[in-house]
């Protein structure tokens, strides 16, 4: 009853197939991603709450001092269509390695990460001009709240910026092809989740 | 041990020395680490909480200069036990088992598993410096309320408390990445075979950890670094009167809600394995322990304001509702867990005798839990020392025997070493009794009205059980002595274990004590969530009659035939 070893042996199983490359479905650095943008959700789901809760409890909003200051249709609205381009362009990178397509892939990454630095850029110049009328983290409530939201927002867009910059790297030394790509869609992942919490961003800060 | 010598390639691959131990991104190493790493937290935090102790036992100050002091002390005890000990002592142990488990070789990721890990001792080396800043550490208990935690002449004006920020930061991303890295591992790496109901309950218990840990511990992210913001930029979340101080209760209950269920599951996995094995029974009722698991991870996210009953500013009856709801999932694994030693052939092994102590000591913190519920009785108790029985009940009497059990049920596998049963069982009968000793006095002094985070107290009536909660206390610290003499010894000539010495259900079992780097040469067919066990039995488990198969002994696999094949004969 003891040595059994038939039924110990029936099913050898290799290092690498069980490693789950054998395996079919989402690859292990997609859904990677996926958790980790869904973590990333919680954590601006915590900062929008904050937003919320400070805004309902600080009437008037925006205080008087700065009425205004918030113009949807003024370099915002320029910075927030480079974005939502990039998303585009990012996604066209996509679909070309998809294709096999590397020269495609490596004209749509170069502008959707030349995009994503036009967009760090304007955003700074905006901040400039935020200062200049007096507003900062420590002006108020509206300030606070402002600065930190899209302040991480900017800190998300400059890591996908990075991942840009290694994807364009890596693609330019033709290491991507139709078959192997699985970080191009993890990244795009990523630069599409940083572009709507933009479009969420500008609806509550500047629409709402 | 005699195993390796089978498979030569295996020994040769792993290279020795510190060099290899720092490097390394051997799931099995990163957890002995995780393991180490968090052991001597434990001792760090244990040695807060005598000096604690050693301050409550008679009333006036005697032990720190002031009460500062104290707070600093109690502060970091907290901090040190729950994000550097308990949380990454159970990854540790997820981290060591969970590939095992499910027959894959390693992590998915698992440079991101060693990034991980390492993120653990240096957000504690930050805590830790925060001692020798202007100030001291963060004085402002483990929670850190603002108005207390933000920047203030009578709150924490020095960096101390910004160097806690920066450290909880530091650990809850590493938490974060390693629950990514173990849900990616559960749902992509598993064996051919090993479908999700036939994985073990421990490697169920950490996937609903993982999402626990995914969902709620960014949320406190946000709240710390709006803290942060509110200490150094001059933010405005949580200052009145702009600033809400009960937005902070809010955020930071939704993530530690949910982590009181991260710092207990995995101790329920790790009990769920040894309790069918010490007993030779399946687990009673493997699915509906499932579904109970998945149940507590779902309400976990729905009872985090039942901390925050007495503000005034939360809807007392739908929290107080949701906390009585999931004391339903948790009454059903108590029924699975009794229900699996019921009529078993039971093995008095010392993981046995840590998991029964989880399943009694847990089950007092249940049922206190359950009148801190009731919202009456809570707005009584808020803030007493029955709220520290009940915490201790479940974190220590609940994780820390838990994490107990697994450790003595796993040290033959991660070490090829038995420990040795005499000293776990005066390890166990130690900490048993000083456990007892130290926490069930609190109820008294908590319905006698006795505060918590106070460094002298004035009511003569409080005086016997503070002392005797402060033996106790020095007796647990006792009972680590013979764990660690147990350790030192076993290490050097205990028993060589082999393959499988407790007669395993799970795939742990069916190699090397200690695994190759690789984990597998081969595995058994996976026809159930007892693989182990239909290998040694399969003819008798598979003969068509169905109902579970009482085993007779653990003897029988003394001879380890499951990893006698060499690595040439895998395929």
């Amino acid at each position: 009853m003891t040595a059994d070893a038939p039924a110990l042996t029936a099913t050898a199983v290799g290092h690498a197939a069980a490693g789950g490359h054998a395996q079919r479905g989402i690859s292990n650095p997609i859904l990677g991603m996926i958790l980790f943008i869904t973590s990333e959700v919680m954590f601006f789901s915590g900062l929008f709450a904050a937003y919320f809760a400070t805004r309902a409890a600080n009437q008037p909003w925006p205080p008087k001092v700065f009425g205004g200051i918030l113009d949807p249709l003024g370099l915002i609205i320029v910075a927030t269509i480079i974005l939502i381009t990039s998303s585009f362009t990012c996604q066209f990178a996509v679909w070309s390695i998809r294709r096999g397509d590397r020269r495609g892939f490596i004209r749509n990454i170069s502008v959707t990460f030349v995009l994503g630095i036009i967009f760090l850029v304007l955003q700074a110049y905006d901040y400039t001009l935020l200062f200049g009328e007096g507003m900062t983290l420590g002006s108020g409530p509206f300030g606070t709240t402002y600065f930190t939201l899209t302040g991480f927002h900017g800190a998300h867009v400059f890591g996908g910026v990075l991942m840009l910059g290694v994807l364009l790297y890596r693609g330019m030394s033709g290491q991507f092809s139709a078959r192997h790509h699985d970080a191009v869609e993890a990244v795009s992942l990523y630069w599409h989740f940083v572009d709507v919490v933009w479009i969420l961003l500008f609806s509550i800060l500047y629409l709402l | 041990m005699a195993t390796h010598a089978l498979s030569p390639a295996a020994v040769a691959g792993y290279r020795g020395g510190l060099y290899e131990w720092l490097t390394t991104t051997d799931h099995k190493k990163i957890g002995i680490m995780y393991v180490i790493n968090s052991f001597l937290f434990f001792l760090i935090g244990g040695v807060f909480a005598l000096l604690v102790r050693t301050e409550l036992a008679v009333p006036g100050i005697q032990l720190f200069t002031n009460e500062h002091v104290y707070n600093e002390a109690f502060s970091i005890h907290a901090t040190v036990m729950i994000f550097l000990f308990i949380i990454p002592m159970l990854a540790g142990l997820g981290n060591y088992a969970v590939p095992l488990m499910i027959g894959a070789p390693d992590m998915a990721f698992p440079r991101i598993n060693a990034l991980s890990f390492w993120m653990l001792p240096l957000g504690g080396i930050l805590l830790r410096a925060s001692f020798r800043t202007p100030g001291g550490a963060s004085a402002a208990g483990w929670a850190s309320y603002p108005p207390l935690s933000e920047r203030g002449a009578l709150s924490s004006p020095g960096p101390g408390q910004d160097l806690w920020i920066v450290a909880l930061i530091l650990i809850g991303t590493s938490s974060i990445l390693g629950g990514i890295n173990f849900l990616v591992t559960i749902f992509k790496m598993r064996a051919p075979g090993m479908t999700l109901f036939r994985m073990p309950i421990m490697v169920w218990t950490m996937l609903v950890t993982s999402v626990l840990v995914v969902m709620a511990t960014p949320v406190i992210t946000s709240a710390l670094v709006m803290l942060f913001i509110d200490r150094n930029y001059g933010g405005t979340f949580f200052l009145p009167p702009e600033g809400q101080a009960v937005l902070y209760q809010n955020i930071f209950w939704f993530y530690s809600h949910p982590a009181v269920y991260v710092m207990v599951l995995p101790a329920m996995g790790v009990i769920s394995e040894v309790l069918p094995v010490f007993s030779r029974k399946p687990l009673f009722g493997y699915k509906a322990f499932i579904f109970a698991t998945a149940g507590i991870g779902a309400l976990g996210f729905s009872v985090w304001a039942h901390h925050m009953f007495t503000t005034g500013a939360v809807f007392l009856p739908f929290f107080s509702l949701m906390t009585f709801l999931i004391a339903v999932p948790t009454g059903v694994k108590m029924f699975n867990w009794v229900f699996t030693l019921f009529r078993g052939q039971l093995t008095f092994s010392t993981p046995l005798i840590f998991a029964i102590g989880f399943l009694t000591m847990f089950l007092i913190g249940g049922i206190n839990g359950a009148f801190s519920a009731a919202v009456p009785i809570d707005f009584a108790l808020q803030d007493t020392y029955w709220v520290v029985a009940h915490l201790h009940y479940v974190l220590f009497g609940g994780s820390v025997f838990g994490m107990f059990a697994g450790i003595y049920y796993w040290f033959p596998k991660w070490t090829g070493r038995m420990l040795d049963e005499g000293l776990g069982k005066v390890h166990f009968v130690l900490m048993f009794v000083g456990f007892n000793l130290t926490f069930f006095p609190m109820h008294m002094l908590g319905i006698q009205g006795m505060p918590r985070r106070i460094a002298d107290y004035a009511d003569p009536a409080w005086n016997g059980w503070n002392l005797l909660a402060s033996v106790g206390g020095f007796i647990i610290g006792v009972s680590v002595l013979p764990f660690l003499w147990n350790v030192f010894i076993s290490l050097r000539n205990g028993k060589v274990a082999g393959d499988d010495p407790w007669g395993g259900n799970t795939l742990e079992w069916a190699t090397s004590s200690p695994p190759p780097p690789y984990n597998f040469d081969r595995l058994p067919e996976i026809r159930s969530e007892r693989p182990v066990f239909d290998a040694r039995h399969g003819h008798v488990a598979h003969g068509g009659h169905g109902g579970p198969v009482e085993e007779e002994a653990p003897a029988a696999l003394e001879e380890g035939h499951v990893d006698s094949q060499g690595p040439g004969g895998a395929s």
